[in-house]
């Protein structure tokens, strides 16, 4: 028998009706079988790798008894899923690992504003919805990484001072379709303008050592083995590195150096970007929905994606991942998320305009 | 003359059949449909930035993608399809069904492994440096991440399209044939260029038009590889705008492509008669190769085996060993969701193909030939766009029988055919439709229009004709569409990633998420299954094909 | 499947009579109000070039067709008839195709019990035994289509045709994709099988030769219509048609001029005919000349010049243009060699006049 899993729940069974039980044979008889309905569940659709967030849905099933169903998948396939589900759709709640994807999911009316003293509580402003409609989970910052035998930290200084002329020949990025460096662009049309950023592009662009490539973990290696001096990363990917065995990874953790960008005395600090999660407009499990993002935001959550991703914690007072914490404090970019979903298109366009492949 | 009695044939009165068959292709191109139904809500201006800045990268990316990988195929796949059939030489048995071994390996995971292998970071060229001690940029090395690297690895997997069909050719072309052309002063080399070549044209370009079509669709490879091909740019403008409508816009245009590639084979076709013989030769005269052809040969039929299947799979046996994520009980379920969603999906496709087939074979209107056409479009979308264009649809349907549910019964339902498997089936059968209406079609075009008359005439009602003439007939091609559409599901991942159920996850899901997360080796368990599932039928493949030389 | 018990004992004839039958694809006519008789137990064939409509009326006799006018009957039970047909398979007609269309996939002796699956073990045995010694192909029970010549598979699918005993056996131009020689042999054959069995036939064929060598009954058709239905003799020396004449044999139309009831006047002087031809006196009319009318002979007063010639052993036929310029055939024996350029005498003999009205 195929288990379709399919979210065909009677939620509500206003009135007992004869009929109802041939409408469910029929079902059955067609091939689609109603899961066992636990009393209480949560259904969440997550940008989050399944490895990266199963774990901790295992943990709130333990605790809670709410039964968390799961589907990953890309933000934008997801978000188009819920727009097109509408007030049907199954899902309660929906995580992802840029703000602008959250913020597109609330402008696209597939969310609902939630509030609890306790979140509240835990998630700073700059960290959440200004109207409440979603709230971060942790942060990921995106620096500066260099090959310590052949560049000084003295050398580096912020993102922008990496268009100059004298890294011409030395710097590594990966592709512009990557949300990442979207969302750094996106930051810097804030602060310093559109036109500005194009040049910035347009500088970066002309100082490759290759043409855009791979992921993170690439890039890092091409520092490492010397096809460029200079890129611009995730920490958690070189945190990852630091910790693994493979004699490559390690040779990574040796040869390259973490740079904190844009650290000057008036300077806004480290990009940074969230993961997040908001809870959807249809949602029937509103309730169970608040209680795992309030897990999520616990002191065990929170203390697991620094330890097991090498991410920033969200909430006060979670030591960051501890093999990161060795490179220093450094002040983080305290810019509205909001902005970020905001400039993400004109970011793209930007990135198409000045030859960011 | 046969042409004139196939129009007449009246197995049935067809026009049931018609009417399903137009209802089939209707459904399939759902997806199509409302993808182009898309292109005239989008906002004009991002339509005009795409223009103004990469729209000509993604073209010409794709043309020489295409370009490329079209002569790769043809390089790798006519050469050992011809060696194969008609040659003696050490090892010609198991090489022939050994060269299609690479169709079990996903692009995406040829890419992954061969990036690791050759990579400035991989084994090769840290070798290289360890040994002379230049660093990166100081020697030449062949660079994968990039346009020419994409075509190797698209070529390396998906050549075997274009050696299981020029090889089924190559096999029915008479050897007496051949022998007439040697007597008139031809040799080996010319007749095979002069005849059997020409003879086996349209087989051929079936086999690189699916290849093509394979390479507009893939995502994966590109990707990874950083090539701004169509499909990554399709992405890329429903990622990062959040355009659904441009990206329909951009699909379109692949749309077009693939409608020219499709009406090119038919082209290629024009003069070959709607019927082959009914009865071919069998022959097994070969071609004696000396000792030093006898190497040659072995060698130029080992090499795609080797760099298409022998070392991906080393190099992800490799990784899973020393991987971290081992292989545990998750596994068998994983494997479990692959194997039957991928065995149902193709028992689908085939059971449709074969109403498109037989409908386009009895009924010779406008309408049944421009269904088979439609019905077949699907291929060379990515896996996402199909998808997008399966959910909007399919809830629009499900908001409406909730709704009169809920008006007759007063009861709330949830989805019923979106976020189900019936959606994720769905997907597949519109993706690889034409995969499975190749293969049977070419089984049927065998059957002339006699043998059912000559069964009518023993006393058999059409059903039976069906059951005693064509069943045994068709088995084979029915075989090579269900083994076929079966490895391509397996192997597929945009669509299964966007509509597959709550918690249910297929080993591609699984082998993508830790890919893409860049954890490579740790991916190498579950893309070594993939493998290792889509290895049976693959084998099964081989051997049907072998076998279908019997008599 | 097939019911035994409507199945008549073989050794029942029964007749085919096809009344004003007319075929049509997409109100495009194909044939057009066709009559056609055959006796039980004769071999018919209907004769004509390609595209004239024969092999649509074989088609619609075996039931792949439907009629849009007429009915087809068999042994007085009405098979087609406008807006209903009883299918094929019920009709217990068999046919032979001309692409041989064994199934490649059975055994002879599968091919050849496929059509008598309901018979039992031992019936069927005995039938195939039967059929492959009258076929002379005893022997080859387990051997598959493909290791046989092309005769030995047109002898199969006759087998195969034959075995349930239909009432009546069509031959869809069955010997053209057979080289002469083996034509030759074959036809004969096939004729001496089907009497043998007392087996109604009806054969289509653009061969006049093996029509003449086939059937009892000869249908010549052209454009959807059969212009003559009889004897081989019949249809060569008393032509319906001008197409007729034109299509069987070789043949000259002769401008001539009634000069009595019996009597015209040609180039080749007065001819006379046995009995009348009911033409008027003085009519401008056309006179069919078959070569074996025209002989060579030396007393005659109308002399002709040899324009070409063909040595065929027995005999020579001259092509000899007369003094009005007109072209003619004509036998001459053996040893009457002349050359071309030669002018020779000729004279006619005729039985009867074939005349047909001069076409404006």
């Amino acid at each position: 028998m195929l288990n379709f899993n399919s979210k065909t729940l009677v939620t509500k069974l206003a009135r007992p009706h004869l009929k109802l039980s041939s409408i469910l044979s029929f079902i059955l008889a067609s091939g689609l079988s109603l899961p066992v309905i636990a009393d209480e569940e949560v259904n969440v659709y997550s940008a989050r790798k399944e490895a990266l967030i199963k774990p901790m849905l295992d943990r709130f099933e333990e605790e809670s008894g709410v039964a968390v169903n799961l589907i990953t998948g890309s933000a934008d396939a997801l978000l188009r899923r819920l727009q097109v589900e509408g007030e049907y759709s199954p899902a309660d709640i929906f995580i992802t690992v840029d703000a602008g994807r959250l913020h597109r999911a609330k402008k696209a009316g597939v969310l609902q504003p939630f509030q609890t003293a306790k979140i509240d509580e835990l998630v700073p402003e700059h960290l959440r919805d200004s109207d409440d409609y979603w709230y971060s989970l942790s942060q990921r910052s995106r620096t500066i990484f260099y090959a310590k035998d052949k560049v000084t930290p003295e050398q580096l200084s912020s993102y922008e001072a990496l268009a100059d002329s004298e890294w011409k020949g030395r710097i590594c990025v990966r592709s512009s379709g990557n949300i990442y460096n979207q969302s750094l662009v996106a930051s810097m049309i804030e602060v310093n303008g559109a036109k500005a950023t194009q040049e910035w592009v347009k500088g970066l662009m002309a100082n490759l050592a290759r043409p855009p490539f791979g992921g993170d973990t690439d890039l890092l290696k091409a520092v490492a083995t010397g096809v460029c001096d200079v890129t611009i990363a995730n920490t958690y990917y070189f945190g990852r590195m630091m910790k693994s065995d493979n004699a490559l990874d390690q040779l990574v953790a040796e040869k390259v150096g973490v740079f904190w960008a844009n650290q000057a005395e008036s300077d806004r600090g480290v990009h940074m970007n969230v993961s997040g999660a908001g809870i959807t407009a249809a949602s029937v499990n509103k309730d169970s929905a608040i209680k795992l993002i309030e897990f999520l935001l616990s002191n065990e959550a929170q203390t697991w994606y620094a330890d097991v991703n090498n991410e920033y914690p969200v909430v006060d007072g979670i030591a960051p991942p501890v093999n990161l914490a060795s490179f220093g404090d450094f002040r983080t970019d305290k810019i509205s998320l909001t902005k970020l979903g905001d400039n993400n298109l004109e970011a793209v366009k930007i990135m198409d305009a000045a030859g960011w492949k | 003359m046969m042409l004139d009695l196939a129009k007449r044939m009246t197995l049935f009165r067809p026009n049931w059949l018609m009417l399903i068959s137009v209802a089939v292709a209707l459904l399939l191109a759902l997806p199509v449909l409302v993808i182009l139904t898309n292109v005239l809500t989008g906002q004009a201006n991002v339509w005009q930035h795409l223009i103004d800045t990469v729209l000509t990268d993604y073209i010409s990316s794709s043309l020489l993608l295409m370009l490329g990988v079209g002569a790769g195929s043809l390089l790798l796949g006519v050469p050992t399809a011809w060696l194969t059939s008609v040659c003696r030489f050490p090892g010609h048995k198991w090489l022939a069904w050994a060269l299609l071994l690479p169709l079990a390996v996903p692009a995406y995971i040829i890419a992954y492994t061969y990036t690791g292998l050759l990579d400035f970071a991989g084994p090769v060229q840290t070798l290289i440096r360890d040994l002379t001690g230049l660093s990166y940029g100081e020697y030449w090395f062949f660079e994968v991440r990039s346009l020419p690297g994409a075509i190797v690895m698209l070529s390396l997997v998906l050549y075997p399209y274009v050696y299981l069909m020029s090889r089924a050719a190559f096999l029915e072309q008479s050897a007496n044939t051949l022998e007439v052309s040697r007597s008139l002063g031809y040799s080996h080399t010319r007749s095979f260029f002069k005849l059997a070549l020409p003879l086996a044209r349209p087989a051929i370009v079936a086999g690189v038009t699916l290849a093509l079509m394979e390479t507009l669709a893939d995502y994966g490879t590109v990707k990874y590889f950083g090539v701004a091909s169509f499909t990554t740019g399709i992405m890329r403008t429903f990622n990062g705008f959040g355009d659904a409508a441009a990206a329909s816009q951009l699909a379109s245009v692949l749309l077009l492509f693939v409608t020219c590639l499709i009406l090119l084979e038919r082209y290629s076709r024009r003069r070959i008669s709607y019927h082959s013989s009914g009865i071919r030769k069998a022959s097994n005269r070969k071609i004696e190769l000396n000792k030093k052809q006898g190497v040659l040969a072995a060698l130029v039929c080992f090499l795609p085996v080797f760099l298409g299947f022998i070392v991906p799979g080393l190099q992800l046996t490799y990784w899973a060993i020393f991987s971290s994520e081992g292989i545990d009980s998750s596994f068998i379920q994983l494997a479990w969701n692959s194997l039957y969603l991928a065995a149902l999906a193709a028992l689908i496709a085939v059971v449709l193909a074969l109403i498109l087939a037989y409908a386009s074979r009895l009924n010779k209107r406008k309408a049944v030939q421009a269904s088979v056409t439609v019905a077949g479009l699907g291929y060379a979308l990515p896996g996402t766009i199909i998808a997008i264009g399966i959910i909007i649809p399919f809830a629009w349907l499900d908001h409406k029988i909730i709704a009169w549910v809920q008006e007759v019964f007063e009861v709330r339902f949830g989805l019923i055919l979106s976020g189900t498997l019936f959606a994720l089936l769905f997907a597949y059968t519109v993706r690889f439709m034409a995969v499975s209406l190749g293969a049977v079609q070419s089984g049927l075009g065998k059957i002339t229009p006699s043998l059912d008359a000559a069964g009518r005439s023993l006393g058999y009602k059409p059903m039976d004709v069906l059951r005693k003439i064509h069943l045994p007939l068709m088995k084979s091609s029915v075989l090579t569409a269900l083994l076929i559409v079966f490895v391509d599901v397996l192997k597929e991942l945009p669509a299964t990633l966007i509509l597959r159920p709550f918690n249910f996850n297929t080993l591609a899901v699984r082998a993508f998420e830790l890919a893409s997360d860049e954890r490579l080796a740790d991916a190498a368990p579950a893309s070594l299954m993939i493998v290792l599932v889509g290895l049976v039928p693959v084998i099964l493949l081989s051997r049907s094909i072998g076998s279908g030389q019997a008599h | 499947m097939r019911d035994m018990t409507s199945l008549p004992p073989a050794h029942m004839l029964t007749d085919l009579d096809i009344k004003n039958v007319s075929v049509s694809y997409d109100d495009k006519a194909i044939i057009q109000g066709v009559n056609f008789k055959l006796v039980a137990g004769q071999i018919g064939c209907l004769l004509g070039p390609s595209g004239c409509g024969k092999s649509t009326l074989l088609r619609a006799i075996a039931g792949f067709e439907q009629v849009s006018a007429g009915t087809i009957e068999l042994d007085g039970k009405v098979l087609s008839e406008p807006g209903s047909l009883i299918n094929p398979e019920q009709r217990n007609i068999g046919m032979v195709f001309q692409d041989v269309a064994l199934f490649p996939h059975l055994t002879i002796s599968q091919n050849i019990e496929f059509g008598i699956q309901h018979w039992s073990k031992s019936e069927r045995q005995q039938r195939t035994e039967h059929l492959l010694k009258l076929v002379g192909l005893s022997g080859f029970e387990t051997r598959y289509p493909s290791s046989l010549s092309g005769g030995q598979q047109q002898r199969i699918a006759l087998a195969r045709a034959m075995a349930p005993k239909p009432k009546l056996l069509l031959m869809d131009e069955p010997f053209s994709g057979l080289d002469a020689k083996l034509r030759e042999e074959l036809v004969p054959d096939v004729r001496a099988i089907l009497l043998a069995e007392k087996m109604s036939a009806i054969l289509v064929s653009h061969d006049q030769m093996e029509a003449f060598a086939m059937a009892d009954q000869i249908a010549v058709m052209s454009e959807g219509q059969i212009h003559q239905l009889d004897t081989a003799y019949q249809i060569y020396h008393k032509p319906a048609t001008r197409f007729v004449a034109s299509f069987i044999g070789h043949g000259d139309l002769l401008p001539s001029k009634v000069c009595g009831s019996n009597c015209v006047v040609s180039d080749l002087g007065e001819i006379k005919g046995k009995t009348d031809h009911g033409f008027k006196a003085d009519e401008e009319i056309d006179l069919l000349i078959r070569p074996d009318d025209i002989l060579h002979d030396d007393d005659s007063e109308f002399m002709g010049e040899i324009v070409s010639k063909w040595f065929r052993g027995s005999h020579f036929l001259y092509r000899v243009r007369l003094a009005s310029g007109k072209v003619v055939y004509c036998f001459a024996s053996s040893h009457h060699n002349h050359c071309v350029g030669q002018s020779i005498g000729l004279s006619v003999h005729l039985d009867h006049l074939v005349l047909f009205p001069r076409e404006s």
